[in-house]
């Protein structure tokens, strides 16, 4: 009951439970149901307009549409608020479409760090090089798709330093991250130029856990909790829009803050 | 218009006598000399921007109330899928950001129209406490009279000055919901992005409120809602 005050309306061993009810079921037509509110609409207009995938057609273009609007409000410069350290929710809910013993187990002494795409060194990178890397701190918070938020405190390097050691081309327009268990994640090249986004070795100042992505995480204290992603494993910079898991089942792209 | 100006035309002639024995002289001058216009309870922007509005609020809360529903605020309130849009959260989301557009676009037009016609001052203002308390016990006991459409009573000033009030408020605690990074200043006015959640909730309530009345009252005094179709 504790958590319940520190997150409003969360309660954490809930939370694996709240995800997988916000998982769609394959067997229904996506996102057209609701009875009453659309026996209101039809009632409305006098005609069914939401039926059928044209519904979801227009939806899925104004998502689009959404993403240039929020591409234009973003700032490069903007920076999220940051919190002290007492602000920190303890302990910070796990939150995955898995179940927390589920979450994939990364070997640290063989992992390595693949990178591919529009960059001049495709060397891959071990754990102890990446450790290596200059660190900076943050206390964000991090907000979910489903409302709930919480603030965490995060160590690792810059993305946009890590970019220029392996000399990506940052007028590329995305960056794609793919994750131990096959999760995968794209994201905007101005984001992840963002001073605060982050490749997160640590949690609160201790090596990442396994539930808060061990080896690696990207932080980007600017987008949605799920375009932040754990277990990551490769990237790519690319000018192709390799989609993300999520995003293919229907949240919104740029999910920007 | 007098007589004095000259012959007057027979029917607008027999409009005032019939209207003077009612002893409301200054009301059918009105009337006569600006024509048929002036019967328009509801210029047509008004009720173009109600109906596009009353859709648009409709999927914002059907959509809105599958959204709570993925992290809700208190533990007795979870909405009924049957009555919730878009079947799972990324379907109510994008119902949301797209009737978010129309909700804006068309109140930013409503609002600005209302200061510039000066429709908001005249027919809104001024709201006595008096007046509402007065209209609010006659309405309870059914003797709030509806003889006039054109004129809004105490009570209807108030619910119709609040639910515009209370949509200033939902549009600005949602913009602090969805971007409390780049309008974090926004978001701060609120309190914080929990806070703004509660707010974002609250004024939703309101607006249900206001809504479950005026449909109720709108289908006890039907010609109010013939008004709000077809302007007159």
């Amino acid at each position: 009951m504790r958590q319940r005050r520190t997150i409003p309306g969360v309660d954490p061993k809930l939370l694996i439970k709240d995800a997988t009810r916000v998982m769609p079921d394959a067997s229904r037509r996506s996102f057209l149901r609701g009875a009453a509110s659309l026996g209101a609409l039809t009632f409305l207009t006098g005609c069914d307009i939401i039926d059928g995938d044209t519904a979801e057609s227009v939806l899925r273009k104004i998502s689009e549409f959404n993403d240039g609007a929020q591409a234009a409000l973003f700032s490069r410069t903007k920076l999220a608020p940051t919190y002290p350290e007492s602000a920190i929710t303890r302990p910070f809910p796990f939150n995955a479409y898995y179940d927390e013993d589920e979450a994939p187990q990364v070997d640290g002494e063989t992992y390595k760090l693949e990178v591919a795409g529009l960059v001049d060194s495709k060397k891959p990178w071990t754990l102890e090089e990446l450790h290596a890397l200059p660190e900076v701190s943050q206390i964000t918070r991090h907000i979910c798709v489903e409302g709930w938020s919480a603030i965490g405190s995060w160590q690792g390097t810059p993305l946009s330093e890590f970019l220029k050691r392996i000399g990506a081309d940052t007028r590329a327009k995305y960056v794609w991250f793919k994750c131990a268990e096959g999760y995968t994640n794209t994201i905007d090249m101005p984001t992840a130029l963002h001073p605060q986004t982050q490749l997160t070795f640590k949690f609160d100042n201790k090596i990442l856990p396994r539930s808060y992505g061990f080896p690696m995480k990207i932080r980007m204290p600017t987008k949605l909790g799920f375009k932040n992603p754990k277990y990551v494993v490769a990237m790519e910079v690319t000018n192709t829009d390799k989609g993300g898991y999520w995003e293919d089942k229907g949240y919104n792209w740029f999910s920007g803050l | 218009m007098t007589d004095k100006d000259g012959p007057a035309h027979p029917q607008a002639r027999l409009r005032r006598i019939f209207v003077e024995s009612e002893g409301t002289m200054m009301r059918a001058e009105t009337m006569i000399s600006t024509a048929p216009a002036a019967t328009t309870i509801h210029p047509r922007w008004v009720r173009v921007c109600h109906w596009i509005n009353a859709l648009a609020i409709l999927v914002m809360i059907g959509s809105g109330w599958q959204i709570y529903n993925a992290s809700p605020l208190f533990d007795f309130l979870v909405f009924p899928r049957q009555i919730a849009l878009g079947n799972w959260l990324a379907g109510a989301l994008l119902w949301h950001f797209a009737a978010m557009w129309v909700l804006v676009i068309n109140g930013v037009v409503y609002v600005t129209l209302g200061i510039v016609t000066g429709r908001f001052r005249r027919k809104l203002l001024p709201i006595r406490p008096g007046d509402v308390v007065a209209d609010m016990k006659a309405a309870l006991t059914f003797k709030l009279a509806h003889d006039d459409l054109s004129r809004y009573n105490a009570v209807q000033n108030l619910l119709y000055t609040g639910v515009i009030l209370a949509g200033v408020v939902i549009v600005l605690s949602g913009l602090s919901i969805w971007k409390p990074v780049q309008l974090q200043e926004l978001t701060a006015l609120f309190g914080g992005y929990d806070a703004a959640r509660y707010v974002h909730f609250f004024a939703m309530a309101a607006i249900v409120g206001f809504i479950v009345v005026h449909v109720a009252l709108a289908l006890i005094v039907p010609k109010s809602l013939r008004a709000m179709i077809t302007g007159r």
